[in-house]
């Protein structure tokens, strides 16, 4: 049970958004600029640093539903995210993704812990600046995310089939469609 | 140095903030609801929450930044700021300010510290729903905040009478009006003296596009 009253059957972030409109708007606005606004790093890209962070942070419900979207993105590459999350050195992706995941990692533990080193990786792998400021903030929104989900201690959903329809509507629709926190986006609203 | 190139001497996270104009929007309208929106909990509170996390964090800007803010809304009690910084249940704040720092102080570590009976003893003294999600919020928000000032190295001025005087304006002006009145990028530049922009156009007259200290928001 959460820690504050929040609409049942609503999972993860869902529930707490629902409960602080003015908040919840920046977020979703943050979610959508960092993740799907155009970009040199594609949103598969970006969705996995998000799924990286939250699975360091080990939260379940980021880690599974951002997952999902980058899965998603990478037309149902479940198996490439979850061996990202195991090791990402090893996984087949890019240097310059395994430099920014190392640069994420870092920021996940402390923002102090991002060295030279790191940063000069990166770029020597091709990353721009702009490139290396969307991974920092991406690594520090995921921990303000994760916090915020495991916080008010959320009810989250553990099958990771779960979360497959959400990853996809994340990819599809975005982060600041209107009612996202109707369960049942797709019934009809009656009117008031 | 900072890790990407950013306008030189521009304090804490408003280098990358110039860098980056479509992520300051929605990082500064979520400080702004967070901080400063209509709130059961005062101002100058969610302030220390803030200033509490970031010093647990180790962020310098962040928590003198945010630090000058709250003791500015105390009327300028500098001295509680450091009290609770230092050991918030020996300090001169509320029981239910502790219980709702040592909430923050658990977030901080991680959202999974967090007990029940963190969150019981802030019900026992009063909190409410709203404010215990508002504290949970906040200390992730500055978990983030935090995070970028200092993953991407930035410069943090020491000058104390600095933070004092944007402790002011940002009590008073707020973080999205202060972040709207931005000067433009050029202008940043010309006040350590190069007199070039950005995109290195020489600035008509860098007496006025210099800053005064009242004019570095953040």
């Amino acid at each position: 049970m959460a820690h504050i009253k929040v609409p049942e059957n609503l999972p993860g972030i869902l529930g707490p958004m629902a409960t602080s409109p003015e908040s919840t708007k920046a977020l979703r606005e943050l979610a959508e600029v960092l993740l799907r606004d155009p970009n040199t790093l594609t949103s598969a890209e970006r969705e996995i640093i998000a799924t990286y962070v939250s699975s360091q942070n080990d939260c379940c419900f980021c880690q599974l539903s951002h997952g999902a979207a980058a899965a998603e993105y990478l037309g149902g590459n479940y198996e490439l995210i979850d061996r990202i999350k195991r090791n990402f050195d090893a996984a087949e992706i890019s240097e310059k993704l395994k430099a920014l995941l190392e640069i994420a990692r870092k920021v996940q533990k402390g923002g102090k812990q991002v060295t030279g080193e790191d940063v000069e990786r990166a770029r020597e792998h091709g990353a721009t600046d702009k490139e290396i400021h969307d991974t920092v903030l991406i690594a520090a929104a995921f921990c303000m995310f994760n916090r915020y989900v495991d916080g008010l201690g959320t009810w989250q959903p553990t099958d990771p089939k779960a979360y497959r329809e959400m990853g996809r509507v994340m990819a599809e629709v975005g982060y600041v469609r209107p009612n996202w926190e109707d369960p049942n986006p797709d019934e009809p609203v009656e009117a008031a | 140095m900072a890790h990407i190139q950013l306008p030189e001497g521009i304090p804490g996270i408003l280098g990358p903030m110039a860098f980056s104009p479509e992520t300051a929007k929605p990082l500064n309208a979520l400080a702004e609801v967070l901080l400063r929106g209509p709130n059961s909990l005062p101002a100058a509170d969610r302030e220390m929450i803030a200033t509490y996390v970031s010093s647990q964090n180790d962020c310098y800007f962040c928590q003198h930044a945010h630090g000058a803010v709250a003791a500015y809304r105390l009327g300028g009690d500098e001295k509680l700021v450091n009290d609770v910084k230092l050991n918030f249940e020996s300090a001169a704040v509320s029981d239910k300010m502790k219980a709702l720092l040592a909430i923050a102080g658990k977030v901080q570590k991680g959202g999974k510290q967090v007990t029940t009976s963190d969150v019981d003893r802030a019900r026992q003294h009063g909190a409410t729903d709203k404010e215990i999600h508002d504290t949970v919020l906040i200390a992730a928000a500055f978990c983030m905040y935090n995070r970028y000032v200092d993953g991407l190295g930035t410069w943090a001025p020491s000058d104390a009478n600095m933070y004092r005087e944007n402790g002011r304006r940002l009590a008073e002006v707020g973080y999205v009006e202060s972040t709207a009145q931005l000067p433009p990028i050029e202008k940043k530049y010309a006040q350590f003296g190069s007199h070039l922009g950005a995109k290195g156009k020489p600035v008509e007259d860098p007496d006025k596009a210099r800053l005064t200290p009242g004019e570095w928001v953040w």
